[in-house]
């Protein structure tokens, strides 16, 4: 038999002056199942928590109903009340008679009736309600970062500090990402190497950090706090534990030819490679497609000499499987392709290149050693013309409808780079607006225009083609309303960036979704912005947005307080309001799973009594419950109705219906 | 029993679900802003507006309930990332189907009310008690068994 006590608060007037409180009470107490009703003027201080603990034990209650205000508000301390008082703290519900009632009408007699259904859906609720009890999940202290960018590093860095171990794996043989790539970072002008890579140093020392380079996630399995991860290390064809990185191997490589990622492609490297001096591990690879050992059988020269014999051309890819309680997705961008901006003449014309290629142009360990040289002839460009938003904010389809928010800072950096360098050439920039909002940031670009003297034309380019050997950029010059053409030697496409493209993949394995631009989703744009909907997984820089490097870092290191957050942490308490199927009705038809936003249903075989002494396996869904953020959606779109909702029963709910309803 | 409620003024009784992180915060700081809608309007709170089964809607017009309203975050901005778009094609199909029972279109309503539209919340709800009054009592759907005490 239920016994349900009634506690009706004045909230001081705040309820009182509109809702008569007392005849609530009064006419409570006759209810169904109701032992005691009382009402008090401060429900939620001391004393009013003492009168309903008192009365929890008094009359036994199996039940209570609040009647105060907001749920938000006092739910919680009311829950505490009753489990002090020995009542599971899910049997209290609460009729929310303030905000939903005394506050917002203004006839007594109206109000108060109101006060009486609303406390009446809530006793019938509660009469429905079970005792529930928050569950408990371990956590692994140890995190996973994926991508080993600026935004990866940072992050592994902070957590480490921290101590907590931490595993960075990085696609590539070395980490740095794209921020190893540029030459000086704006807005400040420093160069790039001189601050990323004493951190990428600081990663390898680290006794709290494991960097598994040239590895890839393959496979994700568990939740927050549990993490199981498999991890696939590519073959690199050298021994990681004896490479010393003295690089006779790159001397005496014959294979010269292949083509340099790591400078753009602007020049070439040797089959065994170290990516860049300062590469972290400052381990060479080989490249498999293009070394001679692999595609005709001779060869060997590296082995050969190769000191310490680290050379392994047997090598296979290995997987490593371990534990995490935290994962941050870091996994960065690359500039888009350009095949759909035929206009620029990109393909046709080595002198038209994009932004991410001028940096290597301009850097002192890139193909030209920091001379900005033409690269069709080796020549020194005069005139040197960028275009900006190339691909970004396009609707058209081409290109990409978000501004990729960094280009119009590196123009301007790149511009003034050249004029300080070379102050005889001439340099245009063709720009839709010039966004640079940002500390010190519209400064720089000011500086670029007024003190170095770049020439800013708002306006688009309709088209680059090669006239005699110069390079004629065809555009609108708005603000004069005349179409202009600049003959130039170099152009600069200051091309869109899109997130790495096998973020798809890590997305899909960590149930971790993705927007229509592929960029990660937060779990709050606002108030969530570094969490996945995905308990547990964490994003840091551009996988989840266009962001600079100052951004990123601050990403990350918010990140990294996240993730220490989780694993200081010894047991994860979670909520008790998640999904359940009822396994008699449930037939695995796996609909429910496909609407779950957190990957927080699996199906089982089970096995079940089926009468007779028989028995069979049937499939059926399985909730995790520390998955499970109780939303409701697989509960309605079960077409056998077997998923339901704790502490939200469709029962539960239902009830509420029919005494709202009830004449 | 029939004469009386035809003799009195007509006020419609409205079941409205809200989310607990936008529409029930919107109808909060309604509150809390001392911003007026009628009293016939009654809350039930759901996690998110996914969670209501479109048989939750229909039992209450079952029970007698004169216009539900169903209040979740603005697309996009849903708590469980989501959930609302599941509720927007639900109810998109719940329409099709109480047309179809002779149910009007206009007794049920899908409203994007975020913790910050208090306003928005009391503008509503006005305008929907408006709607449900001038469309008069709902009899399509009122359960004809016979009732406790009766
Ligand atoms: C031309 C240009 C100039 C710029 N200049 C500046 C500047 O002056 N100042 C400034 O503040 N910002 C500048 N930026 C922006 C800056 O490059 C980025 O903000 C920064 O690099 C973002 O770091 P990240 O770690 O998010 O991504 P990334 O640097 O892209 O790093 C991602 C890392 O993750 C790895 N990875 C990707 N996928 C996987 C996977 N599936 N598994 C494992 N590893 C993976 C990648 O190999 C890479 O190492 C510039 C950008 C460009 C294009």
């Amino acid at each position: 038999m239920q016994r349900i006590g009634v506690f009706i608060c004045w909230c001081g007037s705040n309820i009182a002056a509109t809702v008569d409180v007392k005849r609530v009470a009064e006419t409570i107490k006759s209810e169904p199942g109701v032992v005691f009703a009382e009402n008090y003027q401060y429900m939620c201080s001391e004393n009013g928590q003492q009168l309903i603990k008192q009365a929890i034990r008094e009359h036994n209650l199996t039940g209570i109903v609040v009647g105060a205000c907001s749920p938000r508000m006092h739910e919680v301390t009311f829950r505490k009340a009753a489990e002090e008082a020995g009542l599971n703290p899910y049997m209290v519900e609460i009729a929310n008679i303030r905000e939903h009632c005394s506050w917002i009408h203004k006839d007594m007699e109206e109000a108060t009736e109101k006060a009486v259904i609303l406390v009446r859906t809530a006793i019938a609720k509660v009469k429905l309600n079970a005792p529930l009890t928050a569950g408990e999940s371990p956590v692994t202290k140890r995190a996973l970062v994926i991508g080993g960018g600026i935004a990866g590093i940072q992050a592994a860095l902070d957590i480490a500090e921290a101590g907590f171990k931490v595993d960075i794996v990085e696609k590539n043989a070395t980490i740095g990402g794209r921020m190893a790539q540029l030459d000086k970072t704006f807005p400040t002008l420093d160069c790039s190497a001189c601050i990323l890579t004493p951190k990428m140093v600081d990663c390898a020392q680290h006794e709290n950090i494991d960097i598994l380079s040239y590895s890839e996630v393959e496979d994700v399995k568990g939740f927050v706090g549990n993490f199981h991860v498999k991890i696939r290390r590519k073959a690199r064809y050298v021994d990681e534990t004896k490479c010393t990185g003295c690089k006779l191997c790159m001397e005496k490589c014959p294979s010269k030819k292949g083509l340099n990622e790591f400078n753009m492609n602007l020049n070439t490297r040797t089959a065994i490679h170290i990516p860049f001096a300062q590469a972290i591990p400052n381990v060479a690879v080989i490249d498999s497609t293009q070394c001679l050992k692999f595609k005709t059988g001779k060869c060997g020269i590296c082995q050969k000499f190769c000191e310490v014999g680290a050379i392994d051309f047997t090598q296979q890819d290995t997987f490593v499987e371990r534990q995490y309680g935290a994962i941050v997705v870091a996994t960065g961008f690359k500039p888009i392709a350009l095949d759909n901006f035929n206009e620029f003449g990109y393909a046709d014309n080595k002198d038209v290149i994009t932004s991410l290629e001028l940096e290597r142009l301009m850097n002192a360990a890139g193909p030209t050693n920091g001379v900005l040289l033409r690269p069709s002839d080796g020549q020194h460009p005069h005139v040197v013309t960028f275009i900006q938003c190339v691909g970004s904010r396009d609707t058209s389809g081409c290109g990409k409808p978000y501004c990729s928010k960094i280009c119009c800072m590196y123009t301007a950096k790149h511009a003034m780079m050249i004029r300080e360098k070379y102050p005889d050439t001439e340099v245009h920039v063709f720009y839709i607006d010039v966004r640079t909002p940002g500390k010190n940031y519209d400064e720089f670009h000011r500086r670029a225009v007024e003190q170095y003297g770049v020439d800013y034309i708002k306006g688009m380019v309709g088209k680059v083609y090669n006239e005699n050997g110069k390079l004629m950029v065809q555009g609108a010059n708005l603000i004069d309303n005349e179409q202009v053409t600049i003959e130039s030697d170099l152009v600069v496409l200051a091309t869109a960036i899109e997130p790495e493209p096998s973020v798809r993949k890590v997305a899909t394995l960590l149930t971790a979704s993705i927007d229509t631009n592929n960029f990660l989703t937060e779990s709050h744009a606002k108030l969530r912005p570094v969490e996945s909907p995905t308990a547990g997984v964490y994003l840091a820089g551009v996988c989840q947005g266009p962001k600079d490097i100052p951004e990123t870092v601050s990403q990350a290191s918010a990140c990294a307080a996240k993730v220490i957050g989780l694993l200081v942490k010894d047991k994860l308490k979670t909520n008790p309001c998640v999904a359940m199927p009822d396994e008699m009705m449930c037939n695995g038809c796996s609909q429910c799973a496909n609407v779950c936003a957190y990957g927080a249903i699996t199906y089982l075989d089970k096995e079940f009594r089926i009468g007779g002494g028989k028995t069979e396996i049937r499939r059926v869904a399985s909730v995790n419950p520390a998955v499970c953020q109780g939303c409701g959606a697989c509960t309605v779109t079960c077409p056998s109705g077997a998923m339901d909702l704790k502490g939200f029963s469709s029962k539960q709910i239902m009830s509420e219906v029919d005494a709202i309803c009830k004449k | 029993m029939q004469e009386v409620t035809e003799n009195k003024e007509f006020t419609p009784n409205i079941v409205a679900f809200c989310c607990n992180w936008c529409s029930y915060a919107g109808a909060d700081l309604a509150g809390s802003s001392r911003m007026t809608y009628p009293a016939n309007v009654k809350i039930i709170r759901v996690p998110c507006s996914c969670r209501v089964n479109p048989t939750f809607i229909l039992k209450a017009y079952q029970q007698g309930a004169d216009g539900v309203i169903i209040c979740g975050c603005h697309p996009g901005d849903c708590h469980y990332v989501t959930g609302n778009y599941y509720t927007r094609r639900r109810i998109a199909l719940l329409f099709s189907m109480l047309n179809y029972m002779g149910i009007e279109k206009e007794r049920t309503r899908l409203e994007w009310v975020s913790a910050a539209e208090g306003q928005k919340f009391s503008a509503v709800m006005n305008d929907f008690v408006k709607t449900i009054t001038e469309l008069g009592e709902n009899k399509r759907l009122t359960d004809l068994r016979v009732k406790e005490g009766e």
